[in-house]
């Protein structure tokens, strides 16, 4: 669509930013990370920088957003060649980034916000109706709804992405570049921030995406580029290509399946996880089962209560109530009674609960487990050496182990988590969102993990918000809404369809019995 | 983020320990240029007497490592410092001889470790800010301490502790090296084997470094944070009670208390450990502590107005702070 209106916006305000690089090149201590890219950013459209981690897409959104400064080659803006030697230099010629991690002041309102630094004032006192009324102009010829006064910390992450958007504008910004926008998005956030990148393609302004998600690239954007390797694979308009042939691009092989076979659902042996109306902070009455070498998948929007239930499995919460059985045996309501039953979490976020970065990768491995290469407390270099190289090679992660943690992709942070996770044998493993900003060609490995841990008989819940990889890997499927599981889907009741229709239906009643979804179907809903 | 940089910039600039050479560097410079500005610098004698002064300090600075490590702050080590010393020479004056001096030593001692563990309470389990309430402990404990010594001296004047028996912990010289210079090698050795070998010197690092990591790890943060205040209170009172065997009169001034504090948190700082946690190592505060007393002996050797070291601590605070922000800044 945004390449239609390109010629009537040019009569909007929205100024006209052509990008172009030349040749450009990036090294990092010798190493060249980016080679002889050649690209061109047509104002107007929206275009995605895809490839694995370490590709080099980083590197280059961060050279034009003047980040970093390039070795070799020239970038050209409308017809002039210019070098920016810091963020502030490419944002006077209109480029601007998103980052990932917000940059907003959650007490201050929208508009305070949009305009932080450029206040419009008189006497050197902020005028407040000076400043909702350019907040209004700026939003309407964006076409962005937005009450100016609501306080930023209270909105969404969704609007609050628009708000960082909005403050671009006001700044200038006619080229937007944004990292990973939706990757902690929920399916709807995701869909009104794909609204806002197509109403600014709409209205003149160029968007250069970088995104994990194939499909988002092909739905949303015009052109995409292929990185591989620091080298230009291709950019080509994306209605010439496919998921596989992004893939493929990407990876310079195919990559075959998404997801490896599915072993079929077990259908005997003692259930190996029994959850028994399990209450905690935003669990209400959770029971569950699992079955040893069984994958269920708890699906759900973001602030369903997903990652609340692994959290409350797992004992890292307080339960007010219900129990948690290990093969039978009651396990106690804490993470050391939860780790002694085999139980094991593999939490959402890796940065924040996951990993300790600062720290080499061998020591990550080793955090849970750390008893098993010590002797009366005295850690056994030898021995944990032995155990994290191990496990390092189980889960494909190659290189150094005493570097710190954060020298790793995002992949392969994700598998370091797996390590630790294999170290030793458990009878349930949670992984909550094992793919979120995982590179394609790990992901596959993360799910190859997965496989092999059920087949192993060790049974796996598996929490996602992409509902593909929910499909793809689970037996069965627990749609959570509220702190509740409103719907059980198996065999063929696994749909998209399905599972999006009961994390959507009706806004949930406060009640002993909460309204199952309308749309009986194929949907079996649990009964209270 | 930096998928590109992290992968590739490492390999040189990772490569070198920034952060180490910050506090080695000019430590050696320091030594160099003192030994040869001031021929009484580098002499048995003045190291000797520079590592018996600063035995106590080195024992609670390294104790406070530990702390800060873990993610916490310790403001009432220089308080219970000076509350432990006050108990101790209460002790040996009120029960006297031999008996009163291995009283004393142990009441000491006591009076830091119990300080420290309530501290670590307050701490994890009142969800108090560290910063906040050892600052409010310090307050508290500065009281205490006027009270005891009230009890102890029992009218004007200081409590004097001149027992021999006591005295004796400040005046041996195993191998011409004094006790408290020992007691203190042994405790720094042990911390550092304890943070670089141990299990619980792990937890250190992780519940400082990502405390809900930890947590879902299967560490008990609250104790590993417990047991690092417990340490550094019990440290204050090995301290306090080696020092008023030096003196032999219990200190009672306030500001001694504020500067031990001050003075362990630079070394610690200038040694390069995180004042966020979760990195640094006692080699580091060693160096840092002896940094800034080789600093005040060679000023005092070189006759420099000693208001200016006052002035080169801080400037000297500042570029170490400065600098650690740069290298890692230069990480990311």
């Amino acid at each position: 669509m945004g390449r239609v209106v390109v010629t009537d916006v040019a009569s909007s305000d929205a100024p006209q930013l052509l990008v172009e690089l030349r040749g450009v090149g990036k090294s990092f201590g010798g190493l060249p990370v980016l080679s002889n890219i050649d690209l061109r950013l047509q104002p107007g459209s929206v275009h995605a920088l895809v490839g694995e981690n370490g590709a080099g897409k980083s590197t280059l959104s961060k050279i034009i957003a003047g980040l970093y400064t390039a070795d070799s080659g020239v970038i050209v803006v409308n017809g002039e060649e210019v070098s920016f030697s810091s963020p502030r230099e490419a944002l006077d010629r209109g480029i601007a980034t998103i980052a990932q991690e917000l940059a907003l002041v959650p007490a201050l309102t929208v508009a305070e916000n949009v305009f932080l630094g450029r206040e419009p004032r008189t006497l050197g006192w902020v005028s407040r109706r000076k400043l909702r009324k350019e907040f209004t102009r700026l939003a309407e010829r964006t076409g962005f709804t937005f009450n100016p006064d609501a306080q930023v910390g209270s909105l969404r992450t969704a609007d609050q992405q628009k708000v960082e958007i909005l403050r671009a504008l006001a700044r200038g910004a006619s080229l937007i570049i944004m990292d990973e926008p939706t990757a902690a998005l929920s399916a709807h956030d995701t869909e009104l921030l794909h609204g806002v990148v197509r109403q600014l393609a709409a209205t003149g302004h160029t968007v250069l995406l970088i995104s994990h998600y194939l499909r988002e690239v092909i739905e949303l954007c015009d052109t995409v580029t292929i990185l591989r390797d620091g080298q230009l694979i291709r950019t080509a308009p994306t209605a010439d290509e496919t998921e596989a042939s992004l893939i493929e691009g990407m990876l310079g092989r195919s990559l075959g399946s998404v997801f490896p076979p599915k072993a079929p659902a077990p259908t005997d042996g003692d259930d190996v996880l029994t959850v028994t109306d399990l209450v905690g902070p935003g669990v209400n009455g959770v029971s569950l089962s699992l079955r040893p070498g069984e994958i269920v998948g708890l699906a759900g929007l973001v602030g369903a209560g997903r990652s609340e239930i692994a959290h409350a499995i797992y004992g890292a919460v307080r339960r007010s109530g219900g129990s948690v059985a290990v093969g039978g045996v009651e396990c106690g309501p804490s993470i050391t009674g939860a780790l002694r039953s085999g139980i094991f979490l593999i939490p959402e976020s890796r940065k924040e609960q996951g990993l300790v970065l600062g720290r080499p990768i061998r020591q990550n491995v080793t955090l849970s487990n750390l008893n098993e290469v010590a002797i009366g407390g005295w850690v056994n270099p030898n021995r944990e050496r032995r155990a994290a190289r191990g496990m390092l090679e189980r889960v494909t992660v190659a290189g150094d182990d005493r570097r710190n943690v954060s020298a790793l992709s995002g992949g392969n942070q994700q598998k370091v988590l797996f390590a630790r996770a294999l170290q030793r044998t458990r009878k349930v493993l949670i992984a909550d969102e094992p793919t979120r900003g995982v590179d394609v060609g790990s992901r596959r490995a993360i799910y190859d993990l997965i496989a092999e841990q059920a087949a192993q008989g060790i049974g796996v819940l598996v929490i996602s918000s992409d509902v593909e990889e929910v499909l793809g890997l689970a037996h069965r499927i627990l749609v959570i809404r509220a702190g509740r599981v409103v719907a059980e889907l198996s065999g063929d009741q696994m749909t998209e369809e399905n599972v999006i229709t009961a994390a959507f239906a009706d806004p949930i009643t406060v009640g002993p019995t909460p309204a199952g979804p309308t749309t009986a179907g194929p949907i079996t809903t649990e009964s209270y | 983020m930096t998928n590109e940089s992290t992968l590739a910039a490492p390999n040189l600039l990772r490569r070198i320990p920034w952060r180490s050479v910050a506090i080695v560097v000019p430590f050696l410079a320091v030594l160099i240029a003192l030994s040869i500005s001031s021929p009484a610098f580098l002499t048995f004698q003045n190291v000797g007497n520079v590592l018996d002064r600063q035995a106590g300090i080195l024992i609670v600075a390294a104790a406070s490592t530990l702390v800060l490590i873990a993610g916490g702050i310790d403001l009432s080590i220089g308080a219970t410092y000076m509350f432990t010393a006050v108990i101790c020479g209460t002790v040996i004056v009120k029960v006297g001889g031999a008996e009163g001096a291995a009283l004393g030593i142990l009441a000491g001692v006591l009076a830091g470790l119990i300080v420290g563990i309530a501290n670590g309470l307050i701490i994890t389990y009142l969800k108090i800010n560290p910063l906040i309430a050892t600052l409010a402990m310090s307050f508290i404990i500065l009281g205490a301490t006027k009270l005891v010594s009230q009890f102890g001296k029992q009218g004007v004047g200081q409590i004097r502790v001149d027992v021999d028996e006591f005295r004796w912990l400040a005046t041996t010289k195993p191998l011409g090296i004094s006790l408290p210079t020992w007691i203190a090698f042994v405790i720094l050795v042990i911390l550092g084997i304890v943070l670089w070998r141990t299990t619980f010197g792990r937890y250190v690092y992780a519940a400082g470094g990502n405390a809900e990591a930890a947590r879902l790890a299967g560490i008990r943060v609250n104790l590993v944070r417990i047991s690092t205040f417990a340490l550094a209170g019990l440290a204050a009172g090995i301290a306090g009670v080696i020092d008023l065997a030096r003196t032999p009169s219990v200190p009672e001034n306030d500001a001694i208390a504020t500067t031990l504090t001050f003075t362990v948190l630079a070394g610690i700082v200038v040694g390069g450990t995180s004042i966020l946690g979760g990195e640094g190592a006692i080699w580091r505060t060693v160096l840092g502590i002896l940094f800034i007393a080789m600093l005040y002996n060679g000023f005092t050797l070189l006759r420099v107005d000693p208001l200016f070291q006052g002035i080169a601590l801080g400037v000297i605070i500042l570029v170490a702070v400065g600098f650690d922000a740069w290298s890692k800044y230069r990480r990311t």
